[in-house]
């Protein structure tokens, strides 16, 4: 890798020893993957995944003091994943003890050290920082250094922004440097499609199966999907963005995609076209039959698979305010036609703390509430990650959630259905 | 006894028993229960891998093709190290990803004394040969033998 002056006097310490460990960690993880130089980052703010307290990352705080003793701080104001906490949402006494004594004791202490090291706002807490409410958007062909599976991958594939499946803490360490190593999803070549996947649907396929089946397939691969033009147009609306980001979000859970084309729908398959086909692309048919398969292949970890579920989460990632309105009314409608008043299940709608404001605003706010559902902009994925929480029968329409908890997937019309008449 | 060929992404030398996931391993999913709850066997808790699920890393020489999953990977796998809960070594098959890359890489860099030895762009025929339990020794410069 060729170093600038400037870089290379970082490597030697001119910036001292601090930042000349972060400049060797950027080179080694450049080198690794080939990269020839190191680019600067240009966006105006960063992402980092890391935003729980939890004791286990005990090794991550300590290398996070380090630097702010060092006063190496991150150049980039940022935003961060969303907080493992909320009082609203429905916890036992039990629970309420482990999670605040045990598991993130450290969550005070550790948003601390984010503020000093560079949090855009206190309600900078979200997976999808590029909600227009929370500000962090970044322009198409701009440099990151975001970490986060779903971010990165509705960066690199929506907004046509160019950013590597950083891991975290290495997010960070590119934003202290300003730059970040020249490889993978940063250049052109990195950005072509190594499979070509024909969608031949006879309905709108599920956004967060099929998002799962691409990602199960092509891995870390870049996917150039076509066939979905009946369903989403040639438009980003806010609803094909909503889509598009629940999608994006299982492929990269389910497998580790960093960059999806669709054609004739994102930014670089609009320009671009088929010319993103790599030589000698694989190929991949989906069909209706094939989402049965990929769903019906879901292992169910509850012990008592016909036990009734104990609680819903919706919105991992974060829902939308479009997505949130849709909602809404989608469980009005369900529970005019069951004949009930308020859900069957408690369900927990989770969004980004600056759109919730947002919403809270709108009409919409209070009949949710009054269809009892509880809003929060909580990371349910954090919130399972113990054993009270993993014997709780929780549902959801959340393919990231299913992969990494106990919980159990459904599409969203058996959510609803499950929400709102009850049943098994 | 076969030997295989890779490139040396973090140096170091290990003989342990082989663990072989055939399909990308989900670190946070993998490793977040060993971490969090005081497992040190390090048991796998990824329910989509078959391969591992229930069986203990800490110490195995884990085969695979590459990591997968949500990008905290790379600060579950530099946790592992500074809580001495890693594997002995990680081999695999498909050049290494950039979530693998990094954790290996940080806990190289900020973590004093830790050892586990990375390589990678061993090939797909050292994945079809090497089987739970088989001894695995990385040797300098990337050679792995398996027996």
């Amino acid at each position: 890798m060729i170093l600038t002056p400037e870089q290379q006097a970082m490597l030697e310490g001119a910036q001292g020893e601090t930042m000349a460990k972060v400049m060797k960690t950027l080179v080694m993880y450049g080198e690794t993957f080939g990269a020839d130089k190191l680019v600067p980052v240009t966006s105006q703010y960063n992402h980092l995944v890391t935003s729980f307290g939890l004791k286990m990352m005990t090794p991550v705080f300590d290398l996070m003091q380090q630097l702010i003793d060092a006063g190496t701080l991150s150049r980039q104001k940022f935003s961060v994943d969303p907080r493992p906490l909320d009082k609203n949402v429905p916890s036992n006494f039990l629970q309420d003890l482990v999670f605040n004594k045990f598991m993130y004791s450290t969550q005070g202490s550790y948003e601390q050290q984010l503020e000093k090291l560079g949090l855009m706002n206190e309600d900078a807490f979200t997976c999808a920082c590029y909600f227009d409410q929370v500000g962090n958007k970044p322009g198409k062909g701009e440099i990151l250094s975001w970490a986060e599976s779903s971010a990165v991958v509705y960066a690199n594939s929506v907004l046509g922004a160019r950013c590597n499946r950083n891991s975290g803490i290495m997010d960070i360490m590119g934003s202290i440097a300003g730059y970040v190593p020249h490889f993978g999803l940063l250049t052109d070549e990195g950005r072509k499609a190594a499979w070509v996947v024909k969608v031949q649907c006879k309905k709108k396929p599920e956004a967060q199966l099929l998002g799962s089946a691409i990602g199960m397939k092509v891995m870390e691969d870049v996917p150039y999907i076509t066939g979905m033009e009946p369903w989403l147009g040639t438009d980003l609306t806010d609803e094909v963005c909503a889509y598009l980001k629940d999608f994006g979000a299982a492929t990269a859970s389910n497998g580790a995609v960093g960059l999806y084309h669709v054609e004739n729908l994102t930014p670089e398959a609009k320009e671009q076209g088929r010319s993103l086909i790599a030589e000698g692309a694989k190929e991949y048919v989906i069909d209706d039959a094939e989402l049965e398969r990929v769903q019906k292949s879901y292992p169910v970890m509850w012990k008592n698979p016909d036990a009734d579920p104990k609680l819903c989460f919706i919105g991992c990632p974060h829902l939308s305010m479009e997505q949130l309105i849709s909602w809404t009314q989608r469980v009005e409608e369900g529970l005019k036609a069951s004949g009930s008043k308020k859900v069957s299940i408690p369900t927990v709608f989770t969004t980004a703390p600056a759109v919730l404001k947002e919403f809270e605003k709108t009409p919409y706010a209070p009949r949710l509430k009054a269809a009892g559902v509880v809003l929060s902009y909580i990371c349910p994925l954090m919130y399972m990650n113990n054993p009270l929480c993993a014997k709780m029968r929780v549902i959801t329409c959340s393919n990231k959630l299913r992969t990494y908890t106990t919980a159990r997937y459904y599409t969203e019309e058996e959510i609803l259905a499950k929400i709102t008449k009850g049943g098994k | 006894m076969r030997q295989f060929q890779g490139r040396v992404v973090a140096p170091g030398t290990v003989t342990a028993p082989a663990l072989v996931s055939h399909g990308g391993l989900n670190t946070l999913a993998s490793f977040q229960k060993a971490l969090q709850f005081g497992d040190k066997k390090a048991t796998c808790g990824d329910q989509n891998n078959p391969d591992l699920y229930g069986k203990e890393m800490l110490g195995k020489a884990l085969c695979l093709p590459q990591t997968i999953g949500s990008t905290t990977g790379g600060l579950v796998l530099y946790c592992a190290c500074a809580m001495e809960r890693q594997p002995a070594c990680m081999l695999f098959s498909k050049p290494i990803d950039s979530l693998a890359a990094a954790g290996s890489i940080l806990a190289s860099v900020w973590l004093e004394g830790v050892s586990m030895p990375v390589v990678d762009n061993l090939g797909d025929e050292f994945l079809e040969y090497v089987k739970e339990g088989m001894t695995v020794t990385v040797k300098d410069g990337g050679l792995v033998c398996v027996e």
